[in-house]
């Protein structure tokens, strides 16, 4: 995919100024630093990795640690063994909601977003007219905050003023969007939706607009319709872009937080298992062992995806 | 520059091919289809809107789709005014600059060492990077909860709590922590592209690892800069997380925080709230508009790989 970088002006100075044996000579001290450049980099590359260390991985890893504990904040830390897991497993009555939401999210951004999002891609890689408009109209959402998203919901499904309702013709019988813990969950779903939707979107154009012209022609002559030319001809191509919408999808149906938390801190139908470690921690009770193992088990479920990322990453870097 | 043609950020957003074709049964179909799905798309936005300019009693007697009787701009104005808005304002400003300007410059001289200087290790603080932006952030949330109620700060860092927690200091740094992993990712991506030779050359003529970075590298990536500037500033000015947990004062809070101040315990004013999320929107509403180009770069900036 990365086309070799070709310097031709640098390339021709170069050549015609300078003879080849010193070249070689020149690119053996190229690795060495003096220590002007050591100080430099120690400090330059010190510094974001001792916030990288300091304050993502010794934490992640102290989560872990802490998980095995029972610990107010400000007593005597205990160890306590898995218990803390077994409890939240057994008597944690929001535990086993939490991740039922996190896995329907999770399904319906994949399930029916994800697709939607490249279904929209396919249609404006095609459409020259206003494309600009649809475009702009379709990621619009992506750049407002999740807080923000949040309370336009509020406003949208609001159960007696809301749009929803007046547009369902449910103003007599209002439905409460928000407040029904049966179906909040979908309300919410819907409008994450709606932002996740032109996010993919903008992935995969960006992803079929690199897609070399040639094949979708080579395909043509070889007599295939259009149907087949995508799945067997452009999709295969698109498969980078498949791995990162994935993880995207993944980690974004983990993290999710900000909307549930505008609209009603994440309860009564909207529990997720990053609202309960938040709930563990800063509310009065201050279970931070107990939040600790719900955070590990949403490390451990997020961990499987981020290295399937990393390994299709870096083997493109690796044939690149 | 030679190294500047076909770079991701151009490749991303280029629409290439026009061929006009006669409009058949089928096109006209899908137009209408995404005609509809834009102005769909665009509704959620509208609609607040509009309500956001009428008075509640009057969405609330005749319904968000009635033909309007008053227009005014006063729910902006009370939202302004009664949320305080220009202090939060000027609070996420306090972050979000700081901390795009530390995560570019940290990630672009990482990426730099990684992909142009071949560092020993690079490979390994690529992935260190990668993978920890990518956790999810209450993982290391209690850990950092209590590292920033411990760590002390001199009171004119952090007052009243002399303390990491409730301090900026704190917010910017974790942010510039979490996102400089995306930035060196997609920037030594990026940096690929410049031909070793250039950076051979400035050695040559003595220059050292800032030089050779200040002067040769910093300015061939500058494109990506832009648009990971756009897109980080987006991100962080979003940020809600971070400023709940890790902020206690409540006039220190950033802007997205602050909208809880709208909604009072007993009674909530929706076309207020509508006013108040509109105002907080607008920036990035702005920022997305005038700098769409890198915006939509920096996104798939990060996701094909330059």
């Amino acid at each position: 995919m990365t086309p070799t970088p070709t310097a031709p002006p640098v390339e021709a100075g170069r050549a015609a100024g300078v003879p080849r044996s010193p070249a070689r000579r020149r690119r053996r001290r190229i690795g060495r630093f003096t220590p002007r450049d050591i100080a430099v980099i120690g400090l330059l590359l010190g510094l974001p990795l001792l916030l990288d260390l300091g304050l993502i991985w010794g934490p992640a890893l102290a989560s872990i640690g802490l998980s095995f504990t029972s610990w107010d904040g400000l007593g005597e830390i205990r160890p306590v063994g898995l218990d803390n897991y077994v409890n939240i497993v057994s008597n944690y009555p929001p535990f086993w909601p939490a991740v039922w939401h996190n896995l329907l999210w999770l399904a319906f951004l994949g399930l029916v977003a994800t697709p939607f999002g490249l279904f929209l891609a396919v249609l404006l890689d095609r459409e020259m007219r206003f494309t600009r408009f649809y475009q702009t109209a379709f990621y619009l959402p992506v750049v407002l905050s999740l807080a923000v998203v949040g309370f336009l919901a509020q406003l949208i499904f609001s159960r007696d003023y809301g749009v929803a309702n007046a547009i369902l013709g449910r103003t007599d019988n209002p439905v409460d969007w928000l407040g029904d813990p049966s179906i909040n969950l979908w309300s919410v779903l819907l409008l994450v939706g709606w932002r996740h939707v032109g996010y993919v979107m903008l992935l995969y154009l960006a992803g079929l607009k690199a897609v070399d012209p040639v094949l979708k022609e080579a395909a043509a002559i070889d007599g295939a319709n259009e149907a087949q030319t995508f799945f067997r001809v452009v999709f295969p191509t698109l498969r980078p872009v498949n791995v990162i919408v994935l993880v995207i999808t993944v980690i974004e149906a983990l993290r999710a937080f900000d909307v549930v938390y505008a609209i009603n801190r994440g309860r009564n139908g909207l529990e997720l298992l990053s609202v309960l470690v938040t709930d563990n921690i800063v509310g009065e009770a201050s279970r931070i062992g107990y939040g600790s193992a719900i955070a590990v088990i949403l490390l451990l479920i997020s961990t499987g995806f981020i290295a399937v990322y990393l390994v299709q990453v870096f083997r493109r870097e690796d044939e690149a | 520059m030679t190294v500047e043609r076909g770079t991701a950020a151009e490749r991303g957003t280029a629409v290439g091919r026009r061929n006009r074709r006669p409009v058949s049964p089928w096109r006209v179909v899908v137009r209408i289809f995404l005609w509809a799905m834009a102005l769909g798309w665009l509704v959620p936005l509208l609609l607040p809107l509009y309500a956001s300019l009428r008075p509640y009693a009057e969405t609330a007697a005749e319904g968000y789709f009635s033909l309007p009787k008053t227009l005014n701009f006063d729910y902006y104005v009370q939202a302004w005014q009664g949320g305080n808005l220009p202090r939060h304002f000027l609070n996420t400003l306090l972050v979000a600059v700081p901390a795009v300007l530390l995560t570019l410059f940290f990630a672009s001289f990482v990426a730099f060492l990684i992909s142009r200087r071949r560092l020993p290790g690079g490979r390994l603080l690529l992935i260190l990077f990668t993978a920890g932006n990518l956790l999810p952030q209450q993982v290391v949330l209690t850990p950092l909860y209590l590292m920033y109620t411990k760590l002390p700060l001199p009171w004119w860092m952090s007052w009243p709590s002399e303390l990491v927690y409730d301090s900026y200091w704190g917010i910017i740094a974790i942010h510039v922590a979490f996102q400089t992993g995306f930035c060196v990712f997609v920037l030594s991506n990026y940096m690929d592209t410049i031909p070793r030779e250039l950076i051979e050359a400035a050695t040559v003529d003595g220059a050292g690892v800032w030089r050779q970075y200040w002067r040769v590298v910093l300015p061939l990536v500058r494109p990506a800069l832009g648009a990971l500037g756009t897109l980080e500033f987006a991100w962080i000015y979003n940020d809600f997380l971070w400023a709940v947990v890790l902020m206690s004062t409540g006039d220190k809070l950033p802007v997205t925080s602050a909208l809880n101040n709208l909604r009072s315990v007993y009674f909530t004013d929706y076309n207020l709230l509508a006013a108040g999320s509109i105002l907080v929107a607008l920036p990035t509403l702005i920022v997305f508009f005038v700098l769409q180009r890198q915006f939509v770069a920096g996104l798939t900036l990060g996701a094909n790989k330059g």
